[in-house]
């Protein structure tokens, strides 16, 4: 798998957009929720199409948009949407409004706008992209399902351009009700500070991140996506054989790496697990951490992925981001991505800076 | 009926999030599908459930729908012909 | 070279039966599901018709041996892809590089219905149990754990054709060499959410439906899951299975015209079926039999019927629409017609369409209108299509099993 970062568009708890210092300012929240910060949509989006979208297919829709006029594509190949809980504004009012009413006249609109795959295909209608339309949505694998699948077609067919990300939000309905769950923390008083202290519970985060990916290499390309696996409930000694035979099939020691983003989500009940495979796989390689950035949620490794791109394009690892420094100069990185423990994903990135 | 229309307009600016019109904006006669307003076939659902939630005005089939949403002021003339209040 | 990929199991459950075989004995006595709704609860239940399976959560978790508290979406999904494993014939499949790949629309939704009862009235209330497997990659991971399958697991969303989309998926992952073995489909229970949100959009027929008719009326929605078991050239060889057939072909278009409507001249159905033929390098003749999407809406069937009339011409295949007998399933309906197409070039038959009486004007297709047997069908091209334009086309072939 040789895949090339052509553009990249984020919406993200972080200034992700218009940002030409990479996160040389970020935004610290209280609480236990982290919100987009926004760009003003109707420079994107027509007006008449506008009206019916909901936040996360605007998020979700102008992060692509943002990765094709990086790349400099006007119409892609194929666009390929991953979400993990899809549209659940949408899905909220309808159920809202069903229950309410018992069922009676009933707004036809948001049950319409509900289906995962309205993202993707609002793309393909803005975009008049009549090829391949594709949506996953396996929770924390929705996004590595997507790019699996872009990778696959590029095997096939290099020269196409394949729209790529991952998106979810947070709604007023999900936060509550995930909130009576023990999964998310009672208080944080700066979510920058996440790692600092060891407590049980994350933070509820939302994104966008989408890419322009081809399977040529070209003059300006960002990053080279080398690897990917994810690995599915694995126990203490599976996830072990299976981040050594991902190195292994990507033909790349441990030691090559020179830094590792990992995705601690601040959980104290996963976290000293992820820290110990970590460092234990990879003791000389620098380690970063991005989950106090954009908080937790099933695409967060969308967001991963696209600081690891963009650190990769930089040659620079943010202050903000650095967890180890041993002063390497980044040239392989790694997105190590863990969620509640349960579900794990590799995706290996180089440099695509004087090689070609 | 003139206070229809005008209630009429707010309602559709409302209901359908035309967001970049005022109600005052759309002319009684205006046509509000395709060429006019470019309003289309999932407006004409969300029409539908106007008429029904604010006038109780029940519309069963669909097909009579681009007769009856013509404009604001066919619209207005459904109403009038069919309250029952 | 790259490996072919055979069906070697097929497991399905819908309102006309619970297996392969009852389904097959349905299409033979042409016994419709559709009818009033009894496990579901809505205001809707005496007055619009639907195709539910006959089992209960209870039943289904007392034939699974999955805990009856699980949503219904992945009871039945479960259902069928239990049958279509021990149909395969497979007896271990951990030293294989297995996925469970499955298409679904509402995932949890029918618990999550019922928990918003009680959240509504305070958000502080309502059982937690029934939203924690409301995502739609919960019930994919309930099924595949029950299942065994921990390699790989994936969920597809893309409306109505989000199960064909998943065997496609499946298929392109074993010929890539990614996966040796795949159980992939879908699963969908009829929900509060679904009958109110198709009934908001009127296209709900009010008798059973009757696709492809010039006087059909809307859709009737329906509930089941069908999957299909998919293995590589060597693990066909390694196991000594008996393929069904291959997927020969398939493509996954967009129509890119409107949210929910489908042109009227079904550029993108036409485009999913031509690219499905050319990817199979089978000419269009070569089409035995064709398993419409047929939802029976105004707009569906009209679109549908012009892009096979305008890539078929005057020699239009046996064609029929399978949701007179089953309803349109959704997420599952793909993966069921798919179980249904294999069944076809295994038994040499056709499935009849049910209530068909005067063609579609524009079109003029008569589909088939009696179950039919010892023909031949060595080909057969199944359609799914969805909101957002999503438009799949999956072709299945016979193959020689004497071949290596």
């Amino acid at each position: 798998m040789a895949v090339y970062i052509k553009g990249m568009g984020a919406i993200s708890p972080q200034k992700t957009w218009d940002d030409e210092t990479l996160l040389s300012q970020a935004v610290g929240y209280r609480g236990n929720r982290l919100t987009c910060i926004e760009p003003d949509y109707n420079q994107w989006i027509d007006a008449r199409t506008i009206r019916r979208m909901s936040r996360i297919i605007k998020m979700g829709v102008t992060a692509a948009f943002m990765a094709l006029k990086e790349a400099g594509v006007e119409r892609p190949d194929g666009i390929i949407t991953g979400t993990g809980l899809g549209c659940l504004e949408d899905t909220g009012i309808f159920l809202m409004k069903m229950t309410e009413s018992s069922e009676m006249a009933l707004n036809p609109t948001p049950f319409i706008q509900s289906t995962h795959n309205t993202i993707g295909s609002q793309m393909a209608l803005l975009l008049q992209c009549q090829q391949y339309n594709q949506t996953y949505a396996h929770e924390s694998f929705s996004f590595e399902s997507a790019l699996l699948d872009a990778s696959l077609q590029l095997e096939d067919y290099p020269d196409q351009n394949i729209v790529v990300g991952g998106v979810d939000e947070i709604t007023e309905i999900s936060h509550t009700v995930y909130r009576r769950f023990p999964v998310f923390r009672r208080e944080v008083n700066n979510t920058l500070t996440l790692f600092e202290s060891d407590e049980p519970g994350t933070i509820h985060g939302e994104g966008a991140a989408f890419f322009v990916l081809s399977g040529k290499r070209g003059e300006h390309d960002l990053a080279r996506i080398e690897a990917l696996t994810t690995l599915y409930k694995p126990d203490g000694h599976q996830l072990k054989t299976g981040i050594k035979k991902f190195l292994d099939d990507a033909g790349i020691s441990p030691d090559a790496i020179d830094l590792v983003l990992v995705g601690k989500s601040g959980d104290a009940t996963h976290d000293q697990e992820t820290e110990n495979t970590t460092t234990s796989f990879f003791p000389s390689s620098s380690i970063g951490l991005f989950k106090h950035l954009c908080g937790e949620y099933p695409t967060a490794s969308a967001f991963g992925l696209w600081l690891a791109a963009r650190m990769l394009q930089a040659h620079h690892t943010p202050d903000v981001v650095v967890y180890r420094d041993t002063g390497r100069a980044l040239n392989n990185v790694l997105l190590y991505n863990p969620y509640f423990g349960t579900h794990h994903s590799l995706i290996l990135l180089k440099s695509c800076r004087d090689t070609l | 009926m003139e206070k229809l229309i005008a209630d009429l307009k707010k309602q559709i600016v409302e209901a359908l999030n035309l967001k970049h019109l005022k109600p005052e904006d759309i002319g009684d006669d205006e046509p509000l599908f395709v060429e006019g307003l470019g309003l289309d076939s999932i407006d004409a659902l969300e029409l539908i459930v106007l008429l029904q939630q604010q006038y109780n005005i029940k519309i069963s089939n669909p097909q009579e729908g681009p007769k009856i949403f013509k404009s604001v002021k066919t619209i207005a003339a459904y109403i009038t012909a069919h309250q029952t209040a | 070279m790259k490996t072919r990929v055979h069906v070697v199991g097929a497991g399905v459950i819908s309102a006309i039966g619970n297996s392969q075989a009852e389904s097959l004995e349905a299409f033979r006595q042409e016994t419709s599901g559709i009818g009033y709704m009894t496990v579901l609860d809505s205001i809707h239940k005496n007055k619009l018709p639907v195709g539910e399976v006959r089992l209960t959560n209870q039943q289904l978790s007392e034939r699974t041996g999955a805990g009856a508290e699980l949503t219904r979406t992945a009871l039945l999904g479960l259902h069928a892809a239990q049958e279509a494993k021990h149909d395969s014939g497979i007896s271990s499949w951990s030293q294989w590089r297995t996925g469970f790949i499955s298409g679904t629309t509402v995932g949890g939704m029918d618990k999550t219905e019922d928990f918003f009862l009680d959240f509504i009235q305070d958000t502080s209330t309502g059982d937690l149990g029934k939203v924690v497997n409301h995502a739609c990659g919960r019930s994919t991971e309930l099924i595949a754990d029950a299942l065994g399958v921990n390699h790989f697991v994936s969920t597809i969303n893309t409306a109505c054709s989000s199960s064909v989309n998943s065997i496609i998926y499946g298929a392109r992952l074993i010929a890539g060499g990614k996966l040796d073995i795949v159980v992939a489909g879908g699963t969908d229970a009829l929900t509060r959410f679904t009958l109110n949100g198709f009934n908001s959009l009127l296209i709900l027929d009010h008798a059973p439906c009757r696709p492809f008719d010039a006087n059909r009326g809307g859709l009737n929605l329906g509930e089941g899951a069908g999957y299909v078991v998919l293995v590589s050239d060597a693990v066909r060889k390694h196991e000594k299975l008996i393929s069904k057939c291959t997927v020969s072909g398939f493509a996954n278009t967009n129509d890119a015209f409107h949210q929910t409507a489908s042109s009227p001249d079904g550029k993108g159905s036409f485009a999913a079926m031509q690219q499905a033929l050319l990817k199979s390098g089978l000419q269009p003749e070569a089409i035995d039999y064709i398993n419409l999407h047929g939802t029976a809406t105004l707009n569906n069937d009209l679109s549908e019927g012009t892009a096979v009339k305008r890539l078929f011409g005057d020699t239009i295949p046996r064609v029929s629409s399978t949701k007179a007998f089953t309803g349109h399933t959704l997420g599952a309906s793909g993966g069921m017609e798919a179980v249904f197409s294999v069944m076809a070039i295994q038994h040499q038959c056709v499935f009849p369409n049910l209530r068909f009486q005067e063609p579609i004007p524009e079109v003029g297709i008569v589909p088939q209108l009696q179950f039919e047997k010892g023909i031949g069908v060595r080909h057969v091209m199944s359609n799914s299509f969805g909101f957002g334009g999503n438009c799949s086309s999956i072709i299945f072939s016979a193959v020689k099993n004497d071949q290596a």
